[in-house]
């Protein structure tokens, strides 16, 4: 049995390495293209070990830009897609928490009628009501501008959803005990709903902040300045140059940036997430 | 600390079923009763309309001389204990047992000395910082005592407040439940479907089927003169037995070809009018056979029970069970005679389960 065991151990080792090798190689490719200069990788003949232009080819893409298509600095776009991420993900979760609470906890007139419609709208992602979306913004003179890159992408029924099962769970003595405590339903909400909720909000957060960063068509369509573009639109539009040689170090470089963010909210929040779960308890 | 008065109470649920119909008694200044009964009975129902976490069909609940109908359950001056003590569990203890005053403004010392004094009543004071779930059940119940203590509420409500915890520790808290409310003076409500807390807590005890009373009482009146067969099946343990019977004469009873004499009986019931005879376990006593009045009894098993013994088998075909000390020996199986009590004879009426007394 005991030699079985380490078989299998052995076996699972192997099929993980290989799975971490398959996700890893295309990042560490990225990561080394990015620290040698341009004549070497268009040679094609790209070594697996990092060069010695890291310094110089991330000082240039974050303070100085590219020569070619777009010429702003990626910090500034990374601030942008940092605006953008943090407007959705905060932006959802505020509206999710509230609009769940009200179909939770309050009895009002059609009230299964307004939670279908806003689990209806599941159906309808923003690739699918672009044009109508697209014209509404511009009409609010919102192109160009941080409200017109979130507000669209704010409503969501994902996080309704995902906060109305959780406050099902939530016993109803609890609201009782706050009921008979003397806490009305902004009590309520404040002193037990939400502090009971810190976990999802951490999950929906992470989940969110991602999908904002990661966002590419609805950007491309509202910005028309590079001083508005997000990190993402950039690496597009540095690879794809007509009349010039693409830099691929400075595009990979932007990639990696471009990859950093959500890693570290996932780094961050993945403490939180732990936490959570280890001491919350209904 | 204040009276607590129900007039002709009524819960109708949207859909016309009628949770509870009509149910009128008041409670003294500083009483505890026990609303006891199976479950779907509206003993709940009611209890929450006492806090007022559900809304009054018809009828009144008044608490001192205020009528509190329409005001909400923070403002009734009354706190509650709940079945799975319904604890914060993002909060200190102390927390939790502040909440409530913390939400009524009290001042910051005033909620520090209730706590402070209310924790060590319950000897819980060195758990104030923790959180629920790092503490046991019987804490957690103590803790959602102390919460209904600080508050200094005119009623104490329990919803069953025992049922989530072992047996030993069970029988524990309840005596400490009744000591609290004796030394706090506080008048009490408690839900049940114990019958063993229900008697051993009240000085009122409301015994409630299909949501209706079936008789309010003192709890050994309510044992010893249940007004109907329900009320007699569900107080006491091991079950009342309940035999057919005939009315053989005033304050007689025949059992089959037994006569049994009733004490507690009406008599101006014709003769062999059919009534149910109802016999609790432990008021049966063995005789010798042959004896006037004896009944023979089929026994089948015997159940130990350390202090005592259950004999069960059959009487008149019937199954039968009968309580004896330990010290009675009887064959493992076969028959023997017993006799009980006149007075501890309880006649019912066949259709309607109305005790047939002496009025």
């Amino acid at each position: 049995m005991v030699e079985d065991r380490r078989l299998g151990d052995i076996i699972a080792y192997v099929i993980l390495s290989i799975g971490v090798l398959i996700v890893a190689f295309p990042v560490w490719l990225t990561f080394v293209a990015s620290t040698w200069d341009a004549a070497t990788i268009i040679n094609g003949q790209l070594p697996l070990y990092p060069g010695p232009k890291l310094f110089e080819n991330y000082y240039r893409i974050l303070f100085v830009g590219t020569s070619g298509t777009t010429r702003e600095p990626v910090l500034g776009m990374m601030l942008n897609s940092f605006i953008m991420a943090m407007a959705i993900a905060i932006g959802k979760i505020f509206i999710s928490v509230l609009s769940a609470y009200a179909v939770v906890y309050y009895r009002f007139p059609f009230r299964m009628a307004a939670f279908w419609i806003i689990f209806v709208t599941l159906m309808l992602p923003v690739e699918v009501r672009i044009f109508p979306t697209f014209k509404v913004v511009s009409d609010l003179n919102m192109l160009d501008t941080y409200q017109g890159l979130a507000v669209p992408l704010i409503a969501s029924a994902t996080g309704t959803l995902l906060f109305r099962q959780f406050f099902m769970t939530i016993p109803d003595e609890l609201l009782e005990a706050s009921r008979i405590d003397g806490a009305g339903p902004f009590r309520f909400f404040k002193d037990t709903v939400i502090p009971l909720s810190m976990t999802t909000i951490a999950a929906l957060f992470v989940i969110q902040f991602i999908y904002g960063w990661n966002q590419y068509l609805w950007p491309l369509l509202v910005t028309t300045k590079d001083s508005m573009q997000t990190i993402v639109i950039a690496i597009k539009k540095m690879i794809v140059t007509s009349d010039a040689l693409t830099e691929w170090q400075l595009a990979m470089a932007t990639a990696m940036l471009a990859m950093l963010p959500p890693v570290l909210v996932v780094i961050l929040m993945q403490r939180l997430f732990v936490k959570g779960l280890v001491e919350t308890e209904k | 600390m204040a009276q607590v008065t129900l007039t002709n109470v009524k819960k109708i649920y949207p859909g016309g079923v009628e949770a509870v119909k009509g149910v009128s008694f008041d409670i003294p200044d500083g009483g505890f009763c026990v609303l006891v009964g199976p479950s779907g009975c509206g003993k709940s129902t009611l209890l929450r309309m006492v806090a007022g976490l559900e809304t009054i069909s018809a009828g009144e609940v008044s608490i001192g001389t205020r009528v509190v109908n329409q005001i909400g359950p923070a403002e009734r001056d009354i706190a509650m204990v709940f079945q799975n003590y319904a604890l914060y569990p993002h909060m200190s203890v102390y927390e939790n047992m502040s909440y409530g005053l913390r939400n009524l403004g009290t001042p910051k010392d005033e909620i520090d000395r209730r706590v402070k004094e209310a924790a060590r009543i319950l000897a819980i004071e060195p758990l104030l910082d923790r959180r629920p779930r790092q503490l046991s059940g019987g804490q957690r119940q103590r803790v959602a005592m102390g919460r209904a203590i600080v508050r200094k509420p005119q009623v104490f409500l329990f919803d069953e407040p025992l049922s989530n915890l072992d047996a030993k520790l069970r029988v524990q808290m309840r005596v400490e439940i009744k000591k609290l409310q004796r030394a706090l003076g506080v008048t009490a409500i408690y839900v049940t479907h114990d019958q063993v807390e229900a008697m051993t807590l009240s000085d009122k005890l409301v015994v409630m089927n299909g949501g209706q009373v079936e008789q309010i009482g003192l709890p050994a009146d309510v044992y010893k003169k249940p007004a109907s067969k329900f009320v007699a099946t569900f107080i006491g343990s091991p079950p009342m037995n309940i035999l057919p019977g005939t009315i053989d004469g005033p304050g007689i009873v025949a059992l089959g070809d037994a006569i049994l004499e009733a004490r507690d009986l009406r008599e101006d019931l014709a003769e062999q009018t059919p009534v149910e005879v109802g016999l609790r376990p432990e008021d049966v006593e063995i005789a010798s056979e042959g004896e006037a009045g004896s009944l023979p009894f089929d026994v089948e098993f015997i159940e130990e029970l350390g202090a005592t013994q259950l004999f069960h088998g059959q009487l008149s075909g019937l199954p039968f069970v009968m309580q004896a000390a330990t010290d009675v020996v009887a064959a493992q199986a076969g028959r023997i005679w017993i006799t009980v009590d006149p007075d501890r004879v309880h006649v019912f009426d066949v259709a309607t389960g109305a005790r047939l007394g002496r009025v």
